[in-house]
């Protein structure tokens, strides 16, 4: 592979300053980086190991009802925190549905926000891809493209976000805090990443040198730990990426839905929240008609960008099934086969 | 290369010596301990690594490599192109026998399909190496690609399979057909497929004084040598093969192929030991695959459910180069009795590496087709597909009318459907639930593969010490052969397993033939029985012409070899010792050579095949579309069974092939420029643990007397056959869907909810 210089800052600042170099980028878990540097996808001048910097591994609940996760907590530490796993149900099961265990020990939550898309033109250095090599053009587009995004795409780009562990923090309205040259800043995790438009190349809005240090969910979070679920199809029953999945999070009041979270993986550039669902299902019961009118609404501007025409229809079958998990509450313990929609068949017992 | 110690496992995990014996595998605890030693885990002193560069157009010619940008790379030691490169003995084109495949030896800048190895870049390290690669970015010029199954104009191939007659017919299939009372007419497409062994191709190769020094792992030992020897003009003597373990085969590593070439190639040009071995993605291309194929089945059946006729073509590929064809249609020749059958095989050119032998080559194509029509065939007639397949079960074989040399195919449906519980299966589709609403169904298959037999050869010896030895050229490619012949070999000496040094794995040993066709234990086996046959011989003619011996004169009453003693057969408690034998004659030690090969009578007599009866249980969910297998019932008669164990896993492995088959595995390729999209195992699915049911494995007693001295059927590739169509069946029967495209998709069961 391409020779590349290897630093390990002793401090963010060391680390941002590094970082914000041309051709550098940020090493955490290295379980996406390092596959794309193999394929020659990524071919970095500077790897910048943020796996050392201390004060980044925490889960602190802070004194407004908040959670803090730090960015080096690994996606397994995280998911089997039993407060977090009760706390945030749809999160740790996401978590817990994504990669494999192996995989899931090493991944980080920093890293998590930033995996690349699975678009197999992305990958293949031989195909055009606007996003690998801005304005070459888009084989995706007229190619094998059944796992395409079908909401928020361009012409330029069809590209799915693969993460699940996104999907419930944004319904969730996770926050993203960022240490950058100009200091420290927080976002949304709903505006961190972009949609194509004529720029895919720019998946994210952070700048060089920017670090993701924590993710904070806030104090509304919490009101949605007895009704809320993750529910992902795949195409095999583990270490699969979603076809498409869903996180549904509801607060019920006497019999009504107080307020609703949803948010789509695996239909577009960004983890979908479905705000105009979410809005429909507010103040009604939680009936399987309301569920099918916030699954319309939720893929309303749903189209195909080729051969995945059915991801539409399985979206919103994916969002009343999800709504219809999280109403009919939380179990006690995860499924053995978390997110799954055969996770009560028997047969073999693996994560 | 260190003696291998296979008797280093614990001895309470032993449970015995002999055939029949469920022994755990010999060399289990060097795999589990990190000692057993696979090719690339070889480090010769002063090894280069050797990386190849692949071709990203499918059609065309490298017209450019900037070999002077990878030869700057710090480390790289050359660059091996058409222009640069040893001179072979023969050109790699001239196919100099029928198990010759044309390969890539950097003959020509011509491209023929992706992934096609166009240049080696030799470094010092693995990363320079690799660098050096990235670092040639060829130029082309791109010609269209041929892709899929409709590329072009068909033609009819002069042979499918291994030299298999293209066309077959009994009986008057048009006939048959227009003179059925319910007929069925459907086309499947199963998709291309790669072996994908966990192990990638790999050769680590030094010249040792004038000798050829190569650890790779091979099925076919003494065809590599015999291929290496010819390409680069070396006596076969001056040739040593070391392919001890085999990470999986599957039969992409039956024959030689392109890339262990360019790295003896390799060593040729800068007179170093060389690695060279195959990244994951560069195994979809030089290294075979299974083709694609379209079958169209037609089926008739009389009032009562009798097949009238059987007709069953099938489309497949081959490459631009060479000829492979996947022989799917012969699957009908065997199992169901119609009085008419025709099978017939096209094919058309695509720009791909040429298609191979891949577990169950034909017969796991062909059955997942066959067994979905005879689904459907049953369900037209209102019949339970296993009530069908009894009322048309083949007493005969129906292609040839041979009878069969033994056939327990009726033992495997009653057992296996007892086991599974079948007689409680809904007639009618979409009928069944679980507890969760979850749709289930029952589908089952019948497997069968045919048993072959090959040419192998074995030296046996008894030693003064009264131990045993065994070689033979045998592989193990997870199979189990360490172990499984070396209880035959036991057996046929008469000694305790652990008193028996078996060898194998080498080429200077005798030939065991390919480990293929399901074939190995049979084939190598028989070399194994008659070997150890004639060394016994040899030591009862010792001490029965010796009247210093307690077996003088037991000639003509013949001995019993038995516990490293032979003993009078018509009076046990007369014998002596193998080592009191050798030590009164004065000799160090017997020896004696046997050889196991077909019996072309029992062939010409006898259908000789394995049979077995899969049930499979999914569960669907009604309105997502996902499947799960929640079961599978799998009973299968192939005549002895020399190690149950071993025998169970390689049907556990054959019956997860075929849900594999049923459900996950494709080979994507993007129609327009023929590359393939997933060449890698995160998007290359193949059944993780979660996606394999609880496993149940009937062995069900099946003695023949005629497939080969020891009635050895062979299990390698049977699961597969069966288990797909049993799975497929079982998705109808949970969903009333009938998906004739493989893998069944998602989206193909969203059609309700």
């Amino acid at each position: 592979m391409k020779p590349f210089d290897y630093v390990r800052p002793a401090t963010v600042t060391e680390a941002v300053a590094a970082a914000a170099q041309p051709g550098a980028v940020y090493l955490a878990a290295g379980t996406n980086l390092l596959d794309l540097m193999k394929g020659n996808i990524s071919r970095p001048d500077r790897l910048v190991d943020v796996t050392h910097l201390d004060g980044l591994d925490a889960i602190e609940t802070l004194a407004d009802g908040s959670l803090r996760i730090g960015a080096l907590v690994s996606n397994a530490d995280l998911a089997h925190d039993p407060a977090f796993a009760t706390t945030y149900p749809a999160v740790a099961e996401a978590l817990l549905s994504g990669a494999s265990a192996q995989l899931r020990n090493a991944a980080t939550v920093g890293g998590n926000l930033l995996q690349r898309t699975r678009c197999a033109y992305f990958y293949d250095t031989a195909s055009r891809c606007n996003k690998r090599e801005a304005g070459s053009g888009c084989d995706a587009r007229d190619g094998e493209n059944r796992g395409h995004a079908v909401l928020g795409w361009s012409e330029s780009c069809i590209a799915t976000n693969p993460s699940d562990f996104c999907v419930p923090l944004v319904a969730l309205d996770a926050v993203v805090e960022i240490e950058g040259k100009g200091g420290r800043r927080e976002i949304a995790l709903d505006a961190l990443h972009r949609l194509p438009g004529n720029t895919p190349e720019r998946e994210s809005v952070l700048e060089p040198g920017d670090l993701i240090v924590a993710v904070r969910l806030p104090p509304t979070a919490r009101g949605f730990a007895a009704h809320a679920r993750y529910l992902k199809v795949r195409e095999r029953t583990s270490y699969a990426f979603a076809v498409v999945s869903a996180a549904a999070a509801l607060r019920i009041e006497n019999g009504k839905i107080a307020e609703a979270r949803l948010a789509l993986g695996g239909v577009a550039a960004k983890p979908w929240r479905a705000r105009a669902a979410e809005d429909v299902l507010t103040g009604v019961a939680p009936t399987t008609d309301a569920f099918q009118e916030a699954a319309w609404r939720a893929l309303a501007d749903a189209k195909p960008s080729g051969d995945n025409a059915f991801k539409i229809e399985l979206a919103r079958r994916i969002v009343v099934r999800a709504l219809r998990l999280a109403a009919a509450g939380t179990p006690a313990r995860l499924p053995a086969l978390p997110a799954s929609p055969l996770a009560s068949t028997s047969g073999a017992f693996h994560a | 290369m260190p003696e291998l110690n296979l008797t280093s496992a614990p001895a309470h995990l032993r449970h015995g010596s002999n055939i029949g014996q469920p022994l755990t595998r010999r060399d289990g605890f060097l795999k589990v301990t990190g000692q057993a030693t696979y090719a690339a885990d070889n480090h010769p002193p002063g090894m280069l690594f050797a990386v190849i560069a692949v071709s990203s157009i499918a059609h065309g010619r490298v017209t450019f490599l900037d070999v002077a940008a990878a030869k700057r790379h710090p480390g790289v030691v050359d660059v091996m192109t058409p222009e640069h490169k040893p001179q072979l003995a023969i050109d790699p084109e001239i196919k100099t026998n029928p198990f010759v495949f044309r390969m890539e030896a950097l003959h020509s800048n011509e491209v023929r399909y992706a992934n096609q190895p166009i240049a080696v870049v030799i470094a010092e390290t693995l990363e320079a190496a690799t660098e050096g690669a990235a670092l040639l970015a060829p130029r082309y010029e791109t010609l269209p690609p041929l892709v899929g199954l409709d590329a072009g104009e068909s033609f009819v191939p002069p042979v499918v399979g291994v030299g298999n007659p293209t066309e077959n017919h009994r009986g008057d299939v048009e006939a048959g057909l227009a003179a059925a009372e319910k007929q069925i007419d459907a086309t499947y497409e199963t998709p291309p497929q790669y072996h994908n062994a966990m192990e990638p191709h790999a050769i680590v190769v030094q010249w040792d004084g004038d000798s050829l020094s190569v650890d790779m792992p091979t099925q076919g030992l003494k065809l590599s040598l015999a291929r290496i020897a010819e390409l680069f003009g070396i006596a076969h003597d001056k040739i040593h093969i070391r392919s001890p373990f085999l990470g999986g085969g599957f039969g992409s590593k039956g024959l030689m192929g392109g890339p262990p070439v360019l790295g003896i190639m390799a060593t040729k040009l800068v007179g170093r030991p060389i690695k060279l071995v195959l990244r994951r993605e560069q195994m979809y291309g030089p290294v075979g695959h299974r083709a694609p194929t379209r079958q169209r089945l037609r089926l008739g059946t009389d009032g009562e459910g009798r097949l009238t006729a059987l007709d069953h073509h099938a489309r497949t590929v081959s490459s631009t180069f060479d000829d492979f064809y996947e022989p799917a249609a012969d699957a009908s020749h065997t199992l169901y009795a119609a009085p008419a059958i025709r099978t017939s095989h096209d094919a058309v050119r695509v720009n791909t590496g040429t298609p191979l032998f891949m577990r169950a080559p034909g017969e796991a194509t062909g059955s997942i087709a066959l067994e979905s029509a005879i689904d459907e065939m049953a369900w037209a007639c209102g019949m339970d597909p296993l009530a069908f397949r009894l009322k048309n079960y083949a007493e005969v074989e129906p292609i040839t009318g041979k009878p069969f040399s033994s056939k327990a195919l009726r033992a495997c449906y009653e057992q296996g459907a007892a086991r599974f519980g079948w007689a409680k299966r809904s007639l009618q589709p979409r009928q069944m639930r679980d507890d969760d609403g979850l749709l289930v169904g029952w589908g089952m298959g019948t497997a069968t593969f045919p048993a072959l037999m090959f040419q192998a050869e074995a030296r046996a010896a008894i030693r003064r010490d009264g131990s045993g030895v065994m070689e033979i050229g045998a592989h193990d490619m997870g199979q189990g052969a360490w172990t499984a012949l070396a209880q035959i070999a036991a057996d046929e000496l008469g000694l305790d397993i652990d008193r028996v040094a078996f060898k194998a794995g080498t080429s200077d040993l005798p030939d065991a033939g390919i480990a293929g066709g399901s074939a190995h234990t049979a084939t190598a086996g028989a070399a194994i029985h008659s070997a150890g046959a004639a060394v016994i011989a040899k030591l009862a003619e010792l001490a029965t012409g010796d009247e210093r011996s307690p077996l003088f004169g037991a000639g003509n009453a013949g001995v019993i070899a038995r516990g490293g003693r032979l003993v009078r057969r018509d009076d046990e408690s007369r014998g002596e010792s193998y080592a009191e034998i050798l030590a009164r004659a004065g000799v160090a030690e017997v020896e004696a050579r046997g050889t196991g090969a077909p019996n072309p009578a029992a062939m010409e007599e006898y259908a000789m095949h394995a049979h077995g009866a899969v049930f499979a249980e999914v569960k669907v969910d009604p309105e997502l579309g996902q499947v799960r297998v929640s079961r599978m019932v799998g009973a299968f008669a192939a005549g002895r069974i020399v190690n149950p164990r071993m025998v169970q896993s390689q049907l556990f492995g054959g019956m997860i092939w075929g849900l594999s088959f049923a459900l996950h595995e494709e080979a994507i390729t993007d129609r327009r420029t023929g590359r393939i999209m997933n060449a890698n195992l995160g998007e290359y699915h193949v059944p993780v643990n979660a996606d394999v049911p609880p496993l149940d494995v009937i062995t069900v007693e099946e003695h023949d007397p005629h497939v080969n001295a020891l009635g050895i059927k062979g299990v390698g590739e049977i699961g597969i056959t069966g288990s797909a169509g049993a799975v497929a069946n079982a998705v109808w029967h949970a969903t009333g869907v009938r998906v004739r495209k493989f893998p069944i998709k998602i989206e193909e069961l969203l059609t309700q909810s």
